[in-house]
């Protein structure tokens, strides 16, 4: 039987009560990340503890929910227990029947499986230190949910905005709400969303597109796959929203294919929502209509930047065309096209429900609510953070990410990717906004956040986005084409050893002229990250070319290998797997690389069991 | 994998087309995709006929396979590697885990082995940098990787 369409905000209510009460049959719920977790055995993981409940006749009062993303994916896989709250991680199918007894039998946590934090054991969610210090707000039901459920979205509140908005406000309300409550773009330029939605509905023509931004191709940013794989509806009716505001009738989602998870639950989700008369005509009676389509990206990072994303939908190789005129004005097809990133439109519900004084009462001055950063490289807690605007590096870094690794000193924080530059630790005190992290030299980008501590080279940083610009160039322009080319080549030579005296300056000059005479977003900011390591690394740069030395002993060539007589214990395993044969030394006696010899290629470095061997 | 001296089955082709019915340009992408998945890569053969029906010219279909990574003309191996060098991994060092990958396959970057097994591909990032360094092989993720992990588990796909 088809579902009974919702078609007024108190058929949502109705619906909702209904799912709530469904949900209120289980005494308990077992949540798993079965999005992000996927890697780590968090499929078999869900299929040990459904099997297991069964078995003990427990499966008619606990659930089993299969989430999306907890955001501490160091600890993948997690496992959160409802009511009390418990969250454990990394998780074992071994570890269920004692779950089982423990926590779902007798209702106390499973020490061994919570984070101890200087001795003390933090049992729940809300006490350790990676959500204390978080405020989440876009991803506040995201890990809590059945992402392929629409009954379990809703009881959480989805749709309810959209059914305020819809029946009660006109477009023009709705965008003074997004306006006044100061939403900035996610995506990267922080433009502000209500301005753009504005432009959009004031330009005339019926036929109007709204598109989702989800081709995250930001290294180092996962923030919009999570959104998409862990809270679907929740994008999907701020794209509602969004259309509503700007009179389009057609929306798109226009998401990488390396997410395969990602485009089945969104997928999925719409097919949902359309069942129930949440997409389609006439929603919530209010007379609007609105349906969106899934697009999945072909691998091409470029195709992030808007103008070139619609001439990927447009069936095109993903090229940029000059703007103005903006997509506002003429996009998709030529006709006036609005496009958010995801996680911005997963900010507009929150707004339309708290109201703009209240949500804007969160951030800075120039830039307010929330920010995801995705926190990566040498810090402990690797995973999804989300803060005020606002907040420091160093409490990003320290207080929610536990520190660097090893202990070792901070040295930069990467941001915003390859638009973005590197952060030194004079910066860590800096309150991060939009404004205050482009003066450091870096921007805010989509929110990527990589961690780097005394063993990163920042030339070799440098070169690796190099390398990673100009082979996504799409190679319109010839400022992006074969500047970036040049400017890679350049810090090739440098990092092999090769560097010239007068490289610093051609980078400095070459990079302005990038920045100057490139078409798009990808070339005008391409050379960020080879200006920001320029502007706090000079010395690493000149080690590099004046003394042939790599102090992060990266770049090969530019250190040795040599190994240590007083840890070496003669295994032989160094010498059996040198590839030259560079290695000589009897069993059970000190061995001794010789450099003439050595490729550095790093494998008995790798392979030595007693870390014996030392980069120099 | 498909002796690629056989000739091709229009089957699957025809099948998508039909399925697909009016094509508009904007339509070219998700048919390429959806003709890719079905013969594991874009057969010359297939794309005279898509031409011949759509009216989209050979030429245009050639400029947009060839400007996205995702498409390829030629066979590809049986699985397919994917190694991410997105900036976390990079920084947790997927150069030793690609070059001892490429070693054990005897490949370069974009290549597939001899016996049609495998092809590696070096790609952006995967949006798990908590597993970092990670590679996917197929629609699965192994992560937290050393040169010697990567090796071992591509031993166990034939």
């Amino acid at each position: 039987m088809p579902p009974l369409k919702i078609s007024s905000q108190a058929g949502l209510t109705a619906f909702r009560k209904k799912a709530v009460r469904d949900r209120s049959r289980f005494r308990a719920r077992v949540l798993i990340c079965a999005t992000g977790c996927r890697a780590l055995g968090a499929t078999e993981l869900s299929r040990t503890f459904r099997e297991k409940l069964t078995a003990a006749g427990l499966d008619m009062e606990i659930a089993v929910v299969e989430t999306g993303c907890h955001g501490q994916c160091a600890r993948a896989p997690l496992v959160l227990i409802e009511p009390q709250g418990y969250l454990y991680g990394p998780v074992k199918p071994e570890d269920v029947d004692e779950i089982i007894q423990t926590t779902l039998r007798e209702g106390r946590p499973v020490e061994r499986l919570c984070e101890t934090s200087q001795g003390q054991v933090m049992a729940t969610l809300e006490t350790v230190p990676f959500y204390r210090f978080q405020r989440r707000e876009v991803f506040k039901n995201c890990g809590r949910l059945d992402p392929k459920r629409i009954e379990d979205a809703v009881a959480y509140g989805a749709y309810e905005a959209a059914a305020r908005a819809l029946t009660s406000l006109t477009p023009e309300q709705v965008i003074e709400e997004v306006t006044g409550s100061g939403l900035r773009g996610r995506g990267g330029a922080g433009f502000p969303t209500g301005v753009k939605w504005k432009a959009c509905r004031n330009t005339s023509g019926k036929e109007k597109y709204l598109i989702c931004n989800a081709d995250e191709g930001d290294p180092g940013a996962f923030m919009d796959r999570a959104l998409l794989e862990g809270v679907p509806h929740q994008i999907l009716e701020g794209m509602i929203l969004a259309a509503y505001a700007v009179g389009a009738p057609h929306g798109f989602v226009y998401v990488r294919a390396e997410y395969p998870i990602a485009v089945e639950h969104v997928t999925l989700a719409i097919e949902q929502a359309r069942e129930y008369g949440l997409l389609g005509r006439n929603i919530f009676g209010s007379g609007f209509d609105f349906d969106i389509q899934v697009r999945m990206g072909a691998g091409a990072f470029v195709c992030g930047e808007e103008s070139a994303l619609i001439a990927s939908l447009e069936g095109q190789r993903g090229m940029p065309r000059p703007r103005p005129p903006f997509p506002v004005e003429k996009g998709y097809l030529g006709k006036p096209t609005t496009i958010n990133n995801v996680e911005t439109l997963g900010n507009v519900p929150l707004i339309l429900l708290q109201g703009q004084s209240e949500y804007a009462a969160i951030g800075t001055k120039g830039s307010k609510g929330t920010k995801v950063f995705a926190l990566a490289g040498k810090v402990r807690n690797t995973g999804l953070v989300e803060v005020p605007m606002g907040t420091t590096l160093r409490q990003i870094i320290y207080d929610i990410g536990g520190g660097i690794q090893n202990d070792l000193p901070f040295k930069a924080a990467q941001m915003g990717g390859p638009s973005g530059g590197c952060v030194p630790a004079r910066f860590l005190d800096l309150p991060l906004d939009y404004d205050s992290v482009k003066e450091a030299g870096a921007i805010m980008g989509s929110g990527g956040l990589i961690v780097m501590d005394e063993n990163t080279c920042m030339v070799d940083m440098a070169r690796f986005f190099m390398d990673f610009v100009q082979e996504e160039s799409c190679g319109k322009c010839p400022p992006c084409r074969i500047g970036t080319r040049h400017l890679r080549d350049v810090l090739v030579r440098i990092c092999s050893g090769q560097g010239r005296e007068s490289d610093l300056e051609e980078l400095d000059q070459l990079s302005r002229d990038v920045k100057t005479g490139s078409l798009c977003g990808l070339g005008q900011t391409a050379p960020n990250p080879v200006l920001s390591t320029i502007r706090y690394f000079r010395d690493e740069y000149e080690a590099h070319i004046r003394e042939h030395r790599c102090p992060a002993k990266v770049c090969r060539g530019l250190f040795r290998y040599e190994i240590d007589p007083e840890t070496c214990t003669g295994c032989t395993v160094c010498a059996k797997n040198c590839p030259t044969d560079a290695i000589s030394g009897e069993r059970k006696g000190a061995h001794l690389i010789h450099q003439e010899t050595c490729i550095a290629c790093g494998l008995c470095f790798e392979k030595c069991p007693h870390a014996a061997i030392r980069k120099i | 994998m498909k002796d690629a001296q056989t000739a091709v089955d229009p089957a699957p082709a025809e099948k998508i087309l039909q399925e697909a019915g009016p094509v508009a340009s904007g339509d070219l992408i998700p048919l390429l995709q959806k003709l890719q998945s079905a013969y594991g890569y874009l057969p010359v053969e297939v794309l005279m006929k898509v031409s011949e029906r759509t009216g989209i010219p050979t030429s245009r279909m050639y400029g947009v396979i060839t400007f996205y990574a995702q498409f390829s003309l030629t066979p590809r191996g049986r699985h397919t590697v994917r190694c991410c060098c997105g900036t976390a991994c990079h920084v947790k060092g997927c150069k030793e885990v690609s070059e001892a990958i490429l070693h054990e396959l005897n490949i370069e970057v974009d290549g597939t082995t001899a016996d049609g097994v495998f092809s590696f591909e070096s790609v952006a990032c995967l949006g798990t940098c908590f597993l970092a360094p990670v590679m996917m092989v197929d629609d699965e993720y192994f992560g937290l990787l050393t040169p010697a992990k990567a090796r071992s588990t591509l031993r166990k796909f034939t």
